[in-house]
């Protein structure tokens, strides 16, 4: 059975190699600041007390104040699992957080599916492009307040009441 | 005299009958050795995630039959395992027994249609493809018979299943393990020790386990390298820790090693609906889902978020749910195994031959319904 690290208990470890990088924990999440996440990440992954090798995914949620990417870790070795949370964008800035791509490689599309679907930079991306969509396509769907191309022709369209 | 050569680019797909879909490629190639491979993705993105937001938890089932539309009991079980997490349902016995019935079964059905493509592009035209999809299809009428539809099954519900195995099932999923046995031996003996495809598939886009373990890939690629890590092994979900199974691992890596693999998954597959049957059997008749009292039809997860993952046919496919407290998830993400299996496409194919390109790629079994989504 894999065993989840607890939120405090990785908090505190990663206080220990990283100083000042975590934000808060709870249960089994860990925020981190967005500034740090790739020197978390690396040391996650390096340390013989984590061995994070294999990064199960990467994806954001949009909060409509902040957006929030999410990853999930697990150690193949140690059979332990950890998520990691970082909020950026808050009060829907422009959203931006360093790649983990040069940690690891399985980032590489999943980093480009959050931006092309959520808006999110990935700082260092070697290959910063749209996966799904096409480039120029207006937005990024899965945010909260995309308009859809049918809903925006409706609400241009006057009911006939009105 | 040598030939000079110059390289040249050409586009494959997205309509060519050899990508498994709409998979395109801008591969460069300096006489018959490629040089470099461009994928271009997005042919079939039908914004799943997006349409999830506006459906509810029950709903939302049918669209995961259309992500991975070759292996739609086993989407089934991965996104209902993340409700059961998220809203805390406690399932019931004989609906679990049969939804892993049905999803062992879906992954003999996937591998079947890995292999029989991946001999179709090696050029052996028609006869292993068939006989492959011909078992497929008689599994699919199990299906049928499970819950009357064939490819997009909507069978498995919050806490089991939506009604139980008719009386014929039993006696037909009998008879079907037999012949999954004969095929699978059929197809073994004209092909695991063919001249031909030893010498196509052996030594071809061969991968180190570290490379595979950093770019995320999971599932038969992984363990053709050796890496002992099978989810219903290292993290039990279902039932699968009362199962005794064997895990499948070969070390070469290589194209013949990702075939192999597949094809013994298939094997060990049957042994685990055996044991399934059985226990099934001790159980007893009893309901395949908690009563609506318990789970109501109309769920409202608490707030808060949950991931759950499950060993699929083509690697971890995991499903991250948020809850906002509503009818509807407030977000809902699809870890595709597919699309991460191919972050080493460049890795495997720089340096091959044309003629191999679709071998690599067959042997990378990906279904472009999860690669786009």
């Amino acid at each position: 059975m894999t065993t989840p690290w607890s939120g405090a208990a990785l908090a505190e470890a990663i206080e220990a190699f990283a100083p000042g990088s975590v934000e808060n924990s709870q249960s089994t999440d860990v925020w981190i600041k967005p500034d740090s996440i790739a020197n978390v990440c690396e040391g996650l992954k390096t340390r013989p007390e984590f061995k994070f090798d294999l990064l199960n995914s990467v994806t954001a949620v949009d909060y409509i104040d902040h957006f929030e990417v999410v990853y999930h870790l697990t150690s193949l070795p140690m059979n332990a699992s950890a998520i990691l949370k970082t909020k950026v964008g808050l009060g829907r800035s422009e959203a931006f957080v360093p790649s983990v791509v040069s940690v690891w490689r399985g980032a590489d599309y999943q980093e480009r599916e959050v931006w092309d679907l959520m808006g999110i930079r990935f700082e260092g991306h070697p290959n910063h492009k749209r996966i799904m969509l096409w480039e120029g396509f207006p937005g990024h769907p899965l945010r909260k307040d995309y308009v859809t191309y049918d809903q925006s022709i409706s609400k241009s369209v006057p009911k006939a009441d009105e | 005299m040598a030939i000079t050569t110059q390289p040249v680019t050409v586009n494959l797909g997205p309509q060519h009958p050899s990508t498994h879909g709409v998979f395109r490629m801008r591969v460069m190639f300096d006489g018959e050795e490629i040089v470099d491979v461009e994928p271009v993705f997005g042919y079939l993105h039908r914004g799943s995630e997006k349409l999830a937001e506006e459906r509810t938890y029950t709903q939302i089932v049918t669209l995961t039959d259309r992500i991975d539309y070759v292996s739609s009991m086993l989407n089934n079980q991965a996104y209902i395992l993340a409700v059961e997490k998220l809203a805390g349902i406690e399932p019931s016995p004989r609906g679990v027994w049969l939804r892993m019935i049905a999803a062992e079964l879906q992954r003999i059905a996937s591998h079947l249609v890995a292999t029989g493509f991946l001999l179709q592009d090696l050029g052996a035209l028609g006869t292993p493809l068939i006989y492959a999809m011909r078992r497929r299809e008689t599994i699919l009428d199990l299906f049928e018979m499970l819950c009357g539809a064939r490819i997009t099954t909507t069978y498995l519900r919050p806490g089991g299943v939506f009604m139980d195995a008719p009386t014929e099932f039993w006696p037909a999923l009998d008879r079907e393990l037999v012949d999954i046995i004969d095929t699978l031996d059929e197809l073994e003996a004209y092909l695991s020790g063919n001249e031909i495809v030893f010498s196509r598939t052996k030594g071809t886009a061969v991968l180190s386990p570290d490379l595979l373990i950093n770019a995320s890939i999971t599932g038969p690629m992984l363990r053709a390298s050796g890496v002992d890590w099978d989810l219903r092994h290292r993290n039990p979900y279902d039932y699968y820790d009362q199962i005794k199974f064997e895990r499948i691992l070969h070390t070469a890596s290589d194209n013949y090693a990702r075939y192999w693999v597949r094809v013994q998954e298939a094997r060990e597959s049957v042994n685990i609906i055996r044991q399934c049957v059985e226990e099934i059997n001790q159980y007893g008749a009893g309901s395949v889902r908690p009563s609506f009292d318990d789970v109501p039809r109309l769920l409202r997860p608490p707030e808060g978020d949950a991931y759950a993952a499950i060993e699929a046919s083509k690697g971890e496919l995991g499903f991250y749910l948020v809850s906002d407290g509503s009818i509807a998830p407030y977000r809902m993400h699809v870890r595709a195994p597919s699309l991460i299996n191919l972050t080493l496409l460049r890795e495997m194919l720089i340096g091959e031959l044309f003629g191999d390109l679709f071998v690599i790629f067959g042997s990378v079994d990906l279904n472009m319904g999860e690669v786009d989504r």
